[in-house]
């Protein structure tokens, strides 16, 4: 290839093939090594740097709020955004690029129970480190992973299976509310459970126990849809799950013992951004496998036709009851973490709200895949904090994003995308 | 007891008929396109703060003297002219929210009516404030006794004047050449097109029509409980689509039927049980009924042909 086609491949395509043929072979790691540049460089002189250019303090969602809340102020942000993230990022993943590749390439040759875990613990600090400049990201971060975990067990219902379960806050609620009964009576004095049974030093050893119980009882929970969903589908098990979600919150309401509608609080602080990420990363693990495993696909099959997956020999009430159990374990899972960063939970807090939250999430992000469920709830949720701002207007800017999304993609931003991480962190030529 | 019986008779009727006009708009809608609407519960608020409006300027109009007009007249207006407004919000949703997401998954056209209801409700709530609004009281209210039974002059007219509306309906849809399209989209959609009626057409004016009824069940609400707030079609919108579903998807009859009997198992399990409980045991008769009859009353049974 000569020189003038050169320049016409790139001018066709823009600024795709440029950032393509700059950062083409920069592999993933270093871009983590960019970040966590980026982000020891926001610890170590961001308030100086934001200080001296001017601003009240260091942007906290990348500069949006105060961007929203003072126009005048847009230049210094952007130039704190550059200076902090974008060319720290940018120079050192691109430098590192070569070294990186290297390694990487030594990483994917061990075992992946050690690469993955390595990069994890990676990722891990760069989230750590990022969300130690403040109580607002730390919890904006919490609650972010939590949605994550939300939106990828509503979407192995809705988007592998292709049913369209409305049940997620019931089960979120469940598991929340067995999570936080579980700690309240043994690890508190708590005025409903009475006095602390164990010592509050088992806590944080024993806080999984909790958890896991709160997500089996979800689990048990969504058995009362699941069972409906043999002889219905589409329509009337939406309906059936509905109902299921207004049961439990009316029930929750009903029950005197764990708050009635006044609720539950001061749960111990025992969800840690260390014990969310935890979480959140088994969460993906196991849903990425199943939904890659010789069952999940039977998921795929009885969404696409169900009769002929029965005469595929796939057992489909096994399938739908497998898909419908440990959906419900994750979401209460997500809901017991959620009721211990809250540290409140109340029968309100899981009602049509929060439903129309997730469902916004799964089909923003995109159908069957774990991609698509990962950056719809991380963008819905950073934006929903990020257009704080704006007040009510939020409501009309989101909405009017997810219209636009529907109409242009129906199935999403990332649909039909497998997860592969093995992929991911392969080195780059 | 037969008293109270018959008293929480009168009540479940009343409420009944407002579940029962929003549900036959999902169940219209769905009919011809497949979908339900789920901004339907918040065109049913807007219908109502449309009627608001309208009534409020009917009655300034009379009072400043330049028309003479009696308050049953003004009510009678602002029905109509409500009516005629708020299908044209239906109209409006249907062309942003359903007619590009025809061929997509049905699921995608849900999270766009969702969406479109979310924005009502801010879009309400920046234009008017959060302050609620109070219904203008049309009809001086006057209570019957009949056998023991108190009823109030407004239960009889929202009773009556929604049982007449879903006749005309009835009437409409069965008599009607505009009815007979919408009947014959219902059966089959991609054939009917072919025969020289639009698809696009029908689905507007179902779309209108619902609308229209939803904003009958607005003004009707305002009538009974005059206080009004921009998040009130929300529990409405979803239990009339409980009642869409429980009726047979797709069935107008069924959905008129399972709204009363949703606004019956509601009236009466809040009056034989602690009010906190209705809830929870209205949403188990439901969950039970479905159970046993999965596709509603008048719905087709399940079949393995599905458009997902």
């Amino acid at each position: 290839m000569n020189a003038t086609d050169y320049s016409t491949v790139q001018l066709k395509k823009g600024f795709k093939g440029y950032f393509k043929a700059v950062f083409g072979s920069v592999p993933l790691l270093a871009w983590i090594l960019g970040m966590l540049v980026s982000v020891i460089l926001e610890s170590h002189v961001g308030y100086d740097l934001a200080e001296s250019i001017g601003l009240p303090k260091a942007p906290v969602l990348f500069g949006f709020l105060i961007m929203l809340k003072k126009p005048a102020l847009i230049p210094s942000t952007l130039l704190y955004v550059l200076l902090i993230y974008a060319l720290p990022i940018g120079i050192v993943a691109r430098l590192s690029a070569a070294p990186a590749n290297r390694l990487a390439a030594v990483l994917t040759r061990l075992p992946m129970g050690l690469a993955v875990p390595l990069y994890l613990a990676l990722l891990y600090a760069v989230l750590a480190i990022w969300a130690d400049i403040s109580a607002y990201r730390l919890l904006t971060l919490k609650l972010t992973l939590i949605a994550v975990m939300v939106t990828l067990s509503l979407n192995m219902i809705n988007g592998y299976m292709g049913e369209f379960s409305c049940s997620h806050p019931g089960f979120m609620a469940l598991g929340a509310y067995a999570a936080s009964a579980f700690t309240l009576t043994l690890f508190t004095n708590d005025h409903l459970f009475g006095k602390a049974l164990l010592s509050s030093h088992l806590g944080p050893w024993l806080f999984p126990v909790g958890l896991i119980g709160g997500g089996l009882v979800a689990a048990v929970g969504a058995l009362v849809v699941a069972i409906p969903s043999f002889k219905t589908r589409g329509d009337y098990l939406a309906i059936i799950s509905l109902a299921f979600m207004f049961i439990v919150k009316s029930l929750i309401e009903n029950l005197e013992v764990v708050g009635g509608p006044r609720g539950m609080s001061s749960q111990p602080n025992y969800a840690g951004l260390l014990t969310v990420f935890v979480w959140t990363a088994l969460c993906v693990w196991t849903i990425n496998n199943f939904v890659r495993s010789i069952p999940g696909k039977a998921l795929n099959a009885v969404r696409d036709d169900e009769m002929a997956a029965e005469s595929m020999t796939v057992n489909t009430r096994r399938t739908k009851m497998t898909a419908f159990m440990f959906s419900a374990f994750w979401a209460g899972i997500a809901g017991g973490l959620f009721a211990h960063v809250i540290r409140f939970v109340n029968p309100a807090t899981f009602g049509i709200q929060k439903l129309a939250e997730v469902l916004a999430m799964v089909y923003f992000g995109g159908l069957n895949s774990v991609y698509g469920s990962i950056v719809g709830a991380v963008s819905l949720n950073m934006l929903s904090e990020m257009l704080r701002p704006l007040e009510i207007f939020k409501w009309i800017i989101i909405p009017l994003l997810l219209i636009l999304v529907m109409i242009y993609r129906p199935t999403g931003l990332v649909a039909f995308k497998e997860f592969d991480v093995k992929r991911l962190i392969q080195p780059k030529k | 007891m037969g008293g109270v019986l018959l008293q929480n008779l009168v009540n479940a009727l009343q409420w009944g008929s407002f579940y029962a006009l929003i549900a036959l708009g999902y169940s219209m809608v769905y009919s011809i396109l497949m979908l339900f609407n789920f901004a339907h519960g918040d065109i049913f608020m807007v219908g109502a703060y449309i009627g608001f409006g309208v009534a409020t300027g009917l009655i300034a109009l009379a009072k400043m003297g330049t028309i003479m007009m009696p308050n049953w007249l003004i009510l009678v207006l602002t029905l109509i002219i409500t009516m005629f407004l708020t299908s044209f919000v239906g109209m409006l949703v249907e062309r942003i929210g359903y007619r590009p997401l025809r061929d997509a998954p049905r699921a995608s056209a849900a999270i766009t009516g969702l969406m479109i209801g979310i924005i009502l409700e801010t879009g309400n709530l920046a234009l008017l404030g959060a302050q609620r609004v109070s219904f203008p009281p049309l009809i001086v209210s006057h209570t019957y006794e009949l056998g023991g039974v108190f009823v109030t002059n407004k239960k009889i007219m929202i009773v009556f004047v929604s049982i007449a509306f879903m006749l005309a309906l009835h009437v409409f849809v069965t008599r009607s050449k505009w009815g007979m399209a919408m009947r014959a989209m219902a059966v089959d959609y991609v054939v009917v097109p072919l025969m020289g009626v639009s698809i696009n057409n029908i689905a507007r004016m179902t779309f209108a029509i619902g609308s229209a009824l939803a904003a009958v069940a607005g003004i009707l609400f305002g009538v009974a409980y005059p206080v009004l707030d921009p998040y009130m079609g929300i529990m409405f919108g979803w239990k009339a689509f409980v009642a869409a579903i429980l009726g047979g998807r797709g069935s107008i009859m069924g959905a008129t039927l399972a709204g009363f009997l949703l606004g019956f198992i509601e009236i009466f399990v809040a009056m034989i049980f602690p009010s906190t409980l209705r809830d929870l045991i209205a949403y188990s008769i439901v969950l039970l009924i479905l159970v046993f009859r999965p596709h509603g009353f008048f719905g087709e049974p399940y079949s393995a042909r599905l458009r997902l």
